[in-house]
Protein backbone atom coordinates (compact mmCIF):
# COMPACT_ATOMS: atom_id res chain seq x y z
CA UNK A 1 0.00 0.00 0.00
CA UNK A 2 1.37 3.54 -0.44
CA UNK A 3 1.50 5.81 2.47
CA UNK A 4 -1.99 7.57 0.89
CA UNK A 5 -3.33 4.12 1.20
CA UNK A 6 -2.53 3.86 4.79
CA UNK A 7 -3.33 7.27 5.97
CA UNK A 8 -6.99 6.56 4.19
CA UNK A 9 -7.18 3.26 6.21
CA UNK A 10 -6.35 5.26 9.33
CA UNK A 11 -8.96 7.96 8.52
CA UNK A 12 -11.49 5.51 7.87
CA UNK A 13 -10.63 3.36 10.86
CA UNK A 14 -10.77 6.69 13.15
CA UNK A 15 -14.03 8.05 11.46
CA UNK A 16 -15.56 4.45 13.14
CA UNK A 17 -15.77 6.66 16.95
CA UNK A 18 -18.39 8.87 17.47
CA UNK A 19 -16.85 10.93 20.21
CA UNK A 20 -13.43 12.45 20.80
CA UNK A 21 -12.84 9.71 24.17
CA UNK A 22 -13.21 7.02 21.83
CA UNK A 23 -10.30 8.34 19.28
CA UNK A 24 -8.25 9.07 22.07
CA UNK A 25 -9.05 5.69 23.35
CA UNK A 26 -8.15 3.96 20.07
CA UNK A 27 -4.87 6.06 19.51
CA UNK A 28 -4.32 5.03 23.00
CA UNK A 29 -4.30 1.31 21.78
CA UNK A 30 -2.42 1.84 18.12
CA UNK A 31 0.43 3.10 20.85
CA UNK A 32 0.51 -0.37 22.47
CA UNK A 33 1.06 -1.85 19.08
CA UNK A 34 4.29 0.53 18.33
CA UNK A 35 7.17 -0.89 17.21
CA UNK A 36 9.37 -0.50 19.96
CA UNK A 37 13.00 0.97 19.32
CA UNK A 38 16.04 -1.05 20.51
CA UNK A 39 17.11 0.08 24.17
CA UNK A 40 20.40 0.57 22.64
CA UNK A 41 19.27 3.63 20.28
CA UNK A 42 17.28 5.21 23.28
CA UNK A 43 19.72 7.94 23.73
CA UNK A 44 19.36 11.62 24.58
CA UNK A 45 20.77 12.38 20.66
CA UNK A 46 17.65 10.16 19.27
CA UNK A 47 15.22 11.78 21.48
CA UNK A 48 13.29 14.70 19.71
CA UNK A 49 13.42 18.09 21.16
CA UNK A 50 10.27 20.15 21.04
CA UNK A 51 8.39 17.39 22.81
CA UNK A 52 7.07 17.52 26.76
CA UNK A 53 6.94 14.12 26.65
CA UNK A 54 10.15 12.01 25.45
CA UNK A 55 10.32 10.58 22.19
CA UNK A 56 13.02 8.60 20.57
CA UNK A 57 13.08 7.50 17.38
CA UNK A 58 15.15 5.20 14.86
CA UNK A 59 15.54 3.85 11.37
CA UNK A 60 16.61 1.17 9.21
CA UNK A 61 17.21 0.99 6.02
CA UNK A 62 15.58 -2.69 4.48
CA UNK A 63 16.59 -2.90 0.49
CA UNK A 64 14.96 0.63 -0.47
CA UNK A 65 12.52 0.67 2.03
CA UNK A 66 12.94 2.63 5.37
CA UNK A 67 11.81 0.83 8.99
CA UNK A 68 11.19 3.46 11.90
CA UNK A 69 10.97 2.27 15.52
CA UNK A 70 10.18 4.56 18.37
CA UNK A 71 9.22 5.05 22.29
CA UNK A 72 7.76 7.78 24.38
CA UNK A 73 7.61 7.88 28.03
CA UNK A 74 3.66 9.22 27.36
CA UNK A 75 0.88 6.81 26.33
CA UNK A 76 -0.61 9.71 24.35
CA UNK A 77 2.83 10.58 22.33
CA UNK A 78 3.04 7.18 21.66
CA UNK A 79 -0.24 6.71 20.11
CA UNK A 80 0.69 9.70 17.85
CA UNK A 81 4.06 8.32 17.11
CA UNK A 82 2.63 4.86 16.23
CA UNK A 83 0.56 6.61 13.72
CA UNK A 84 2.98 8.56 12.02
CA UNK A 85 5.32 5.15 11.50
CA UNK A 86 2.76 3.08 10.11
CA UNK A 87 2.00 5.44 7.47
CA UNK A 88 5.78 6.10 6.98
CA UNK A 89 7.69 2.52 7.55
CA UNK A 90 7.84 -0.30 4.97
CA UNK A 91 7.84 2.99 2.03
CA UNK A 92 10.87 4.38 -0.61
CA UNK A 93 12.33 7.47 1.44
CA UNK A 94 11.56 9.55 -1.51
CA UNK A 95 7.78 8.41 -0.96
CA UNK A 96 8.24 9.60 2.88
CA UNK A 97 10.06 13.23 1.81
CA UNK A 98 7.18 13.95 -0.31
CA UNK A 99 4.32 12.51 1.54
CA UNK A 100 1.94 15.01 3.09
CA UNK A 101 0.16 14.58 6.49
CA UNK A 102 -3.39 16.20 6.37
CA UNK A 103 -4.66 12.89 7.65
CA UNK A 104 -3.80 13.86 10.78
CA UNK A 105 -6.26 16.17 10.90
CA UNK A 106 -9.05 14.58 9.24
CA UNK A 107 -8.70 11.92 12.21
CA UNK A 108 -9.55 14.83 14.57
CA UNK A 109 -6.08 15.29 15.75
CA UNK A 110 -5.95 18.61 14.26
CA UNK A 111 -4.48 20.34 17.48
CA UNK A 112 -1.86 18.51 17.92
CA UNK A 113 -0.65 19.66 14.79
CA UNK A 114 -0.25 23.82 16.22
CA UNK A 115 3.58 24.25 15.90
CA UNK A 116 3.48 25.68 19.71
CA UNK A 117 1.44 21.98 20.94
CA UNK A 118 3.66 20.33 23.59
CA UNK A 119 4.24 17.15 21.92
CA UNK A 120 5.83 18.30 18.96
CA UNK A 121 4.02 16.54 16.45
CA UNK A 122 5.76 18.74 13.86
CA UNK A 123 9.09 18.20 15.48
CA UNK A 124 8.03 14.03 14.72
CA UNK A 125 6.92 14.72 11.12
CA UNK A 126 10.40 17.22 10.82
CA UNK A 127 12.67 14.12 12.25
CA UNK A 128 10.62 11.11 10.20
CA UNK A 129 11.69 13.21 7.40
CA UNK A 130 14.97 13.48 7.81
CA UNK A 131 15.76 10.33 8.50
CA UNK A 132 14.29 9.58 5.06
CA UNK A 133 16.48 12.65 3.23
CA UNK A 134 19.71 11.20 4.92
CA UNK A 135 18.91 7.20 3.57
CA UNK A 136 17.40 9.29 0.13
CA UNK A 137 20.90 10.36 -0.06
CA UNK A 138 22.76 7.19 0.97
CA UNK A 139 20.66 4.96 -2.47
CA UNK A 140 21.89 7.80 -4.51
CA UNK B 1 -16.96 35.98 53.35
CA UNK B 2 -16.82 36.60 49.71
CA UNK B 3 -19.52 35.93 47.12
CA UNK B 4 -17.56 34.16 44.81
CA UNK B 5 -20.11 34.00 42.16
CA UNK B 6 -20.79 38.10 42.31
CA UNK B 7 -16.64 38.35 41.95
CA UNK B 8 -17.02 35.03 39.47
CA UNK B 9 -19.24 37.24 37.06
CA UNK B 10 -16.68 40.02 37.20
CA UNK B 11 -14.57 38.19 35.08
CA UNK B 12 -16.04 37.69 31.31
CA UNK B 13 -13.68 34.91 30.63
CA UNK B 14 -15.01 32.46 33.10
CA UNK B 15 -18.49 32.01 30.98
CA UNK B 16 -16.56 30.81 27.92
CA UNK B 17 -16.64 26.92 27.09
CA UNK B 18 -13.48 24.82 25.85
CA UNK B 19 -13.70 21.37 23.93
CA UNK B 20 -18.09 22.15 24.56
CA UNK B 21 -17.61 22.29 28.26
CA UNK B 22 -17.14 25.37 31.05
CA UNK B 23 -13.87 26.36 31.20
CA UNK B 24 -12.54 25.32 34.30
CA UNK B 25 -9.09 27.50 34.71
CA UNK B 26 -6.63 26.21 37.17
CA UNK B 27 -3.34 27.92 35.84
CA UNK B 28 -3.66 30.40 37.83
CA UNK B 29 0.01 30.51 38.71
CA UNK B 30 1.00 30.97 35.30
CA UNK B 31 -1.37 33.63 34.51
CA UNK B 32 -4.20 35.36 36.69
CA UNK B 33 -7.89 35.76 34.72
CA UNK B 34 -8.58 39.91 34.21
CA UNK B 35 -11.19 41.86 35.40
CA UNK B 36 -13.87 43.43 33.78
CA UNK B 37 -12.50 46.63 35.56
CA UNK B 38 -8.86 45.99 33.98
CA UNK B 39 -9.87 45.55 30.36
CA UNK B 40 -12.64 48.78 30.59
CA UNK B 41 -8.95 50.44 32.13
CA UNK B 42 -7.02 49.52 28.87
CA UNK B 43 -9.91 50.15 26.38
CA UNK B 44 -10.34 53.48 27.95
CA UNK B 45 -6.53 54.32 27.33
CA UNK B 46 -7.09 53.66 23.95
CA UNK B 47 -9.95 55.18 23.47
CA UNK B 48 -9.59 58.36 25.18
CA UNK B 49 -5.94 59.24 26.51
CA UNK B 50 -3.26 57.14 24.74
CA UNK B 51 -0.25 59.61 23.88
CA UNK B 52 3.60 59.06 25.14
CA UNK B 53 4.01 60.68 28.66
CA UNK B 54 7.01 62.40 30.18
CA UNK B 55 7.54 64.62 27.13
CA UNK B 56 4.74 66.13 25.83
CA UNK B 57 3.15 69.28 27.22
CA UNK B 58 -0.22 68.90 25.41
CA UNK B 59 -3.07 67.20 27.44
CA UNK B 60 -3.17 63.86 26.64
CA UNK B 61 -0.18 63.51 27.14
CA UNK B 62 -0.59 65.41 30.57
CA UNK B 63 -3.27 62.94 31.48
CA UNK B 64 -1.07 60.06 30.45
CA UNK B 65 1.71 60.95 32.59
CA UNK B 66 -0.81 61.59 35.45
CA UNK B 67 -2.49 58.26 35.30
CA UNK B 68 1.45 56.59 35.28
CA UNK B 69 2.42 57.93 37.86
CA UNK B 70 -0.99 57.08 40.10
CA UNK B 71 -0.58 53.54 39.20
CA UNK B 72 2.99 54.01 40.49
CA UNK B 73 1.79 55.56 43.61
CA UNK B 74 -0.77 52.64 43.97
CA UNK B 75 2.08 50.35 43.50
CA UNK B 76 4.38 51.82 46.28
CA UNK B 77 1.40 52.34 48.74
CA UNK B 78 0.45 48.49 47.89
CA UNK B 79 3.67 47.24 48.83
CA UNK B 80 4.43 49.87 51.67
CA UNK B 81 7.37 50.83 49.99
CA UNK B 82 8.77 54.56 51.84
CA UNK B 83 9.06 56.51 48.45
CA UNK B 84 7.04 56.03 45.15
CA UNK B 85 10.63 56.52 43.48
CA UNK B 86 11.62 53.28 44.42
CA UNK B 87 9.09 51.25 42.35
CA UNK B 88 10.72 50.69 38.82
CA UNK B 89 8.22 49.71 36.63
CA UNK B 90 9.25 46.81 34.15
CA UNK B 91 8.18 44.91 31.40
CA UNK B 92 8.00 41.54 34.43
CA UNK B 93 9.46 39.83 37.09
CA UNK B 94 12.23 38.47 34.84
CA UNK B 95 13.29 41.84 33.37
CA UNK B 96 13.14 43.53 36.87
CA UNK B 97 15.60 40.32 38.24
CA UNK B 98 18.26 41.33 34.99
CA UNK B 99 18.43 44.98 35.62
CA UNK B 100 19.48 44.03 39.27
CA UNK B 101 21.78 40.88 38.27
CA UNK B 102 23.36 43.13 35.54
CA UNK B 103 23.84 46.30 37.51
CA UNK B 104 25.14 43.73 40.35
CA UNK B 105 28.74 42.85 38.20
CA UNK B 106 30.37 45.50 39.12
CA UNK B 107 30.04 44.67 42.80
CA UNK B 108 31.03 41.32 42.82
CA UNK B 109 34.67 39.49 41.92
CA UNK B 110 36.35 36.38 42.70
CA UNK B 111 35.75 35.21 45.99
CA UNK B 112 32.39 36.32 46.09
CA UNK B 113 29.52 34.10 46.55
CA UNK B 114 26.08 34.25 45.97
CA UNK B 115 22.87 32.32 47.40
CA UNK B 116 20.26 30.92 45.21
CA UNK B 117 17.35 28.33 46.33
CA UNK B 118 16.81 24.83 45.25
CA UNK B 119 13.14 26.01 44.91
CA UNK B 120 13.73 28.64 42.17
CA UNK B 121 12.03 29.28 38.64
CA UNK B 122 14.76 29.39 35.91
CA UNK B 123 14.33 33.15 35.83
CA UNK B 124 15.69 33.31 39.17
CA UNK B 125 18.59 31.01 38.42
CA UNK B 126 19.63 31.71 35.04
CA UNK B 127 20.29 35.94 35.33
CA UNK B 128 23.03 34.49 38.48
CA UNK B 129 24.48 31.89 37.04
CA UNK B 130 25.33 34.72 34.09
CA UNK B 131 26.44 36.99 36.96
CA UNK B 132 28.72 34.60 38.27
CA UNK B 133 30.23 34.15 34.90
CA UNK B 134 31.10 37.14 34.27
CA UNK B 135 32.37 37.83 37.80
CA UNK B 136 34.04 34.81 38.85
CA UNK B 137 31.69 34.77 42.02
CA UNK B 138 30.60 31.48 43.16
CA UNK B 139 26.75 30.36 43.33
CA UNK B 140 25.48 28.50 45.85
CA UNK B 141 21.93 26.71 46.42
CA UNK B 142 20.09 26.24 49.96
CA UNK B 143 18.77 22.13 49.57
CA UNK B 144 15.24 21.43 50.26
CA UNK B 145 13.65 18.71 51.97
CA UNK B 146 11.33 15.73 50.28
CA UNK B 147 8.36 18.15 51.36
CA UNK B 148 9.04 21.24 49.78
CA UNK B 149 10.34 23.27 52.39
CA UNK B 150 14.60 24.53 52.42
CA UNK B 151 16.86 23.79 55.52
CA UNK B 152 17.73 26.71 56.78
CA UNK B 153 20.17 25.17 59.01
CA UNK B 154 22.40 24.45 56.24
CA UNK B 155 21.38 28.40 54.58
CA UNK B 156 23.07 29.41 57.57
CA UNK B 157 25.69 27.58 57.28
CA UNK B 158 26.43 28.80 53.62
CA UNK B 159 26.21 32.24 55.11
CA UNK B 160 29.92 34.12 55.77
CA UNK B 161 31.65 37.50 54.65
CA UNK B 162 31.99 36.18 51.51
CA UNK B 163 28.35 36.30 50.50
CA UNK B 164 27.08 39.11 48.59
CA UNK B 165 23.73 38.70 47.18
CA UNK B 166 21.03 35.93 48.30
CA UNK B 167 17.91 35.55 46.28
CA UNK B 168 14.83 33.34 47.10
CA UNK B 169 11.43 33.24 45.86
CA UNK B 170 8.67 34.77 48.18
CA UNK B 171 6.53 31.62 47.42
CA UNK B 172 7.87 28.35 44.80
CA UNK B 173 5.93 28.12 41.50
CA UNK B 174 6.56 24.14 41.41
CA UNK B 175 5.16 23.35 44.75
CA UNK B 176 3.60 26.60 46.40
CA UNK B 177 5.97 26.30 49.37
CA UNK B 178 5.99 29.55 51.07
CA UNK B 179 9.81 30.38 52.03
CA UNK B 180 10.89 32.04 55.55
CA UNK B 181 11.87 35.20 53.88
CA UNK B 182 11.94 37.22 57.13
CA UNK B 183 14.64 34.95 58.92
CA UNK B 184 16.59 34.59 55.35
CA UNK B 185 16.60 38.40 55.07
CA UNK B 186 17.27 38.78 58.42
CA UNK B 187 20.33 36.22 58.55
CA UNK B 188 21.87 37.26 55.24
CA UNK B 189 21.90 41.60 56.16
CA UNK B 190 24.12 40.01 59.46
CA UNK B 191 26.62 39.26 57.41
CA UNK B 192 26.33 42.13 54.90
CA UNK B 193 24.52 40.74 51.65
CA UNK B 194 21.68 42.12 50.05
CA UNK B 195 18.58 40.43 49.20
CA UNK B 196 16.22 39.95 46.32
CA UNK B 197 12.98 38.30 46.64
CA UNK B 198 11.34 37.36 43.65
CA UNK B 199 7.54 38.04 44.64
CA UNK B 200 5.83 36.49 41.25
CA UNK B 201 4.07 33.68 42.82
CA UNK B 202 3.42 35.46 46.73
CA UNK B 203 1.73 38.86 45.58
CA UNK B 204 -1.18 37.08 44.09
CA UNK B 205 -1.82 35.64 47.49
CA UNK B 206 -0.80 37.96 50.24
CA UNK B 207 0.37 41.29 50.61
CA UNK B 208 4.12 42.13 51.14
CA UNK B 209 5.12 44.96 53.27
CA UNK B 210 8.75 45.90 51.54
CA UNK B 211 9.52 48.24 54.73
CA UNK B 212 8.31 45.72 57.16
CA UNK B 213 10.12 43.23 55.16
CA UNK B 214 13.62 45.09 55.10
CA UNK B 215 14.03 43.64 51.86
CA UNK B 216 16.26 45.58 49.34
CA UNK B 217 14.57 44.29 46.12
CA UNK B 218 11.25 42.88 45.43
CA UNK B 219 9.87 41.65 42.42
CA UNK B 220 6.69 40.81 40.93
CA UNK B 221 4.38 40.74 37.74
CA UNK B 222 1.33 42.47 36.84
CA UNK B 223 -0.24 39.48 35.04
CA UNK B 224 -0.52 37.45 37.97
CA UNK B 225 -2.31 39.77 40.00
CA UNK B 226 -5.37 40.27 37.47
CA UNK B 227 -3.16 42.46 35.54
CA UNK B 228 -2.18 42.75 31.65
CA UNK B 229 1.16 40.52 30.62
CA UNK B 230 4.44 42.55 30.08
CA UNK B 231 4.30 45.18 33.15
CA UNK B 232 5.76 44.74 36.61
CA UNK B 233 7.33 46.10 39.65
CA UNK B 234 10.81 46.24 40.87
CA UNK B 235 10.58 48.00 43.92
CA UNK B 236 14.63 48.56 45.66
CA UNK B 237 15.41 50.15 48.34
CA UNK B 238 16.86 53.85 47.35
CA UNK B 239 20.38 53.68 48.38
CA UNK B 240 20.70 50.73 46.43
CA UNK B 241 18.93 52.08 43.49
CA UNK B 242 21.36 55.12 43.37
CA UNK B 243 24.07 52.71 42.89
CA UNK B 244 23.04 50.19 40.31
CA UNK B 245 23.96 51.40 36.80
CA UNK B 246 21.01 51.69 34.37
CA UNK B 247 20.31 48.77 32.51
CA UNK B 248 19.07 50.00 29.40
CA UNK B 249 20.57 52.94 27.32
CA UNK B 250 17.64 55.03 25.87
CA UNK B 251 14.85 58.12 26.37
CA UNK B 252 13.51 59.05 29.54
CA UNK B 253 16.92 57.70 31.28
CA UNK B 254 18.85 60.49 30.94
CA UNK B 255 19.40 63.86 32.37
CA UNK B 256 22.02 65.79 29.75
CA UNK B 257 23.14 64.01 26.35
CA UNK B 258 26.08 65.25 24.51
CA UNK B 259 28.32 62.78 22.12
CA UNK B 260 31.35 63.67 25.23
CA UNK B 261 28.98 62.68 28.12
CA UNK B 262 25.23 61.55 29.15
CA UNK B 263 24.53 62.46 32.63
CA UNK B 264 21.56 60.21 33.60
CA UNK B 265 17.99 60.79 35.15
CA UNK B 266 16.75 60.22 38.58
CA UNK B 267 15.11 57.58 39.92
CA UNK B 268 12.97 55.84 38.71
CA UNK B 269 13.78 57.41 35.33
CA UNK B 270 17.31 55.86 35.39
CA UNK B 271 15.68 52.10 34.92
CA UNK B 272 12.77 53.45 32.65
CA UNK B 273 14.79 53.57 29.03
CA UNK B 274 12.27 54.27 26.51
CA UNK B 275 8.88 54.24 26.42
CA UNK B 276 7.08 52.24 28.60
CA UNK B 277 4.03 49.73 28.99
CA UNK B 278 1.98 53.24 29.71
CA UNK B 279 -1.34 51.51 29.56
CA UNK B 280 -0.04 48.22 30.71
CA UNK B 281 0.95 50.10 34.02
CA UNK B 282 -2.02 52.30 34.61
CA UNK B 283 -4.29 48.94 33.96
CA UNK B 284 -2.04 46.88 36.67
CA UNK B 285 -3.12 50.08 39.33
CA UNK B 286 -6.50 49.31 38.33
CA UNK B 287 -6.02 45.57 39.27
CA UNK B 288 -4.17 46.29 42.18
CA UNK B 289 -7.52 48.07 43.14
CA UNK B 290 -9.62 45.42 42.09
CA UNK B 291 -7.70 43.15 43.99
CA UNK B 292 -7.51 45.16 47.29
CA UNK B 293 -11.38 45.83 46.97
CA UNK B 294 -11.62 41.92 47.39
CA UNK B 295 -8.97 41.78 50.17
CA UNK B 296 -6.18 39.64 50.63
CA UNK B 297 -7.37 38.55 54.12
CA UNK B 298 -10.47 37.08 52.40
CA UNK B 299 -8.44 35.77 49.31
CA UNK B 300 -6.15 33.74 51.77
CA UNK B 301 -9.05 32.34 54.07
CA UNK B 302 -10.72 31.01 50.81
CA UNK B 303 -7.62 30.25 48.75
CA UNK B 304 -6.71 27.83 51.96
CA UNK B 305 -10.18 26.39 51.54
CA UNK B 306 -9.88 25.44 48.46
CA UNK B 307 -6.31 23.97 48.54
CA UNK B 308 -7.47 22.13 51.63
CA UNK B 309 -10.56 20.38 49.75
CA UNK B 310 -8.30 19.88 46.69
CA UNK B 311 -5.61 18.22 48.34
CA UNK B 312 -7.39 15.74 50.11
CA UNK B 313 -10.00 15.01 47.24
CA UNK B 314 -7.44 14.34 44.81
CA UNK B 315 -5.24 12.11 47.64
CA UNK B 316 -8.54 9.86 47.41
CA UNK B 317 -7.07 8.90 44.07
CA UNK B 318 -4.79 5.19 44.31
CA UNK B 319 -1.76 6.24 43.00
CA UNK B 320 -2.01 10.12 43.26
CA UNK B 321 1.44 11.58 44.77
CA UNK B 322 1.80 15.29 45.61
CA UNK B 323 4.84 17.27 45.34
CA UNK B 324 5.47 19.65 47.90
CA UNK B 325 3.66 19.50 51.36
CA UNK B 326 4.91 22.64 53.22
CA UNK B 327 3.15 23.27 55.99
CA UNK B 328 2.94 26.98 54.71
CA UNK B 329 1.93 26.64 50.94
CA UNK B 330 -0.22 28.56 48.86
CA UNK B 331 -3.10 27.09 46.65
CA UNK B 332 -0.86 24.91 44.53
CA UNK B 333 -0.86 21.55 43.93
CA UNK B 334 1.61 19.49 41.78
CA UNK B 335 1.20 15.75 41.42
CA UNK B 336 1.65 12.53 39.37
CA UNK B 337 -0.60 9.42 39.36
CA UNK B 338 1.30 6.35 39.11
CA UNK B 339 3.83 6.24 36.26
CA UNK B 340 1.52 8.42 33.86
CA UNK B 341 3.38 10.84 32.33
CA UNK B 342 1.85 14.64 33.18
CA UNK B 343 1.72 15.22 29.81
CA UNK B 344 -1.31 12.16 29.00
CA UNK B 345 -3.24 13.80 32.01
CA UNK B 346 -3.08 17.24 30.85
CA UNK B 347 -4.14 16.47 27.32
CA UNK B 348 -7.07 14.42 28.21
CA UNK B 349 -8.23 16.38 31.39
CA UNK B 350 -7.83 19.62 28.55
CA UNK B 351 -10.67 18.17 25.93
CA UNK B 352 -12.78 17.95 29.36
CA UNK B 353 -12.43 22.11 29.39
CA UNK B 354 -9.92 22.59 32.43
CA UNK B 355 -6.42 24.38 32.18
CA UNK B 356 -3.59 23.24 33.90
CA UNK B 357 -0.08 23.30 33.59
CA UNK B 358 2.23 20.15 32.36
CA UNK B 359 5.62 19.90 32.68
CA UNK B 360 8.37 21.07 34.73
CA UNK B 361 7.25 24.23 35.32
CA UNK B 362 10.46 26.35 34.48
CA UNK B 363 12.07 24.52 37.80
CA UNK B 364 14.13 21.48 36.25
CA UNK B 365 16.17 21.37 39.59
CA UNK B 366 13.07 20.66 41.70
CA UNK B 367 11.81 18.04 39.25
CA UNK B 368 15.84 16.37 39.02
CA UNK B 369 15.22 16.73 42.80
CA UNK B 370 11.89 14.28 43.04
CA UNK B 371 13.31 12.21 39.53
CA UNK B 372 10.41 13.32 37.70
CA UNK B 373 10.31 14.64 34.16
CA UNK B 374 7.23 17.00 35.55
CA UNK B 375 4.37 17.15 37.18
CA UNK B 376 0.53 18.37 36.59
CA UNK B 377 -0.09 21.46 38.43
CA UNK B 378 -3.32 23.07 39.50
CA UNK B 379 -3.03 26.21 40.92
CA UNK B 380 -6.04 28.06 42.29
CA UNK B 381 -7.04 31.63 42.46
CA UNK B 382 -10.04 33.46 44.89
CA UNK B 383 -12.37 33.01 41.31
CA UNK B 384 -12.52 29.12 41.63
CA UNK B 385 -14.94 26.53 43.56
CA UNK B 386 -15.54 23.97 45.12
CA UNK B 387 -17.66 22.59 42.30
CA UNK B 388 -14.94 23.21 39.46
CA UNK B 389 -12.65 21.35 41.45
CA UNK B 390 -15.05 18.62 42.06
CA UNK B 391 -15.30 18.50 37.75
CA UNK B 392 -11.56 18.56 38.10
CA UNK B 393 -11.38 15.51 40.09
CA UNK B 394 -13.79 13.60 38.01
CA UNK B 395 -11.71 14.49 35.25
CA UNK B 396 -8.39 13.09 36.24
CA UNK B 397 -10.56 9.95 37.26
CA UNK B 398 -11.49 9.61 34.02
CA UNK B 399 -7.98 10.44 32.34
CA UNK B 400 -6.13 7.68 34.73
CA UNK B 401 -8.88 5.18 33.80
CA UNK B 402 -8.26 5.96 30.18
CA UNK B 403 -4.40 5.78 30.66
CA UNK B 404 -3.63 2.72 32.84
Amino acid sequence: MSIKEIQDEIVSEFEMFDDWMQRYEYMIDLGKDLPLIDEKYKTDKNIIKGCQSKVWVHADLDGEKLNFTADSDAIITKGIIAILIRSFSGQHPAAIIEADTDFIDKIGLKEHLSPTRANGLVSMIKQLKMYAVAYQTQLN
Amino acid sequence: MLDIQKIRADFPILKRKVNGKPLVYFDNAATSQTPQVVIDAIADYYSNYNSNIHRGVHTLSQEATDAYEVARKKVQAHFNAKHDHEIILTAGTTHAINIVATGFTQFLGEGDEVIVSALEHHSNIVPWQMLCERTGATLKVIPMSQEGSLLMDVYEQLLSDKTKLVFVNHVSNALGTVNPIEFIIEKAHAVGAAVLIDGAQATPHMKPDVQALDVDFYVASAHKLCGPTGVGLLYGKETWLNKLPPYQGGGDMIDQVTFEKTTYAGLPFKFEAGTPNICGGIAFGVALDYMNSVGFDHIAAYEKELLDYATNELKAIEGLQIYGEADEKTAVISFNVGAIHPYDIGTIIDKLGIAVRTGHHCAQPIMNFYKIPGTIRASFAFYNTKEEIDVFVTAVKKAVMMLS
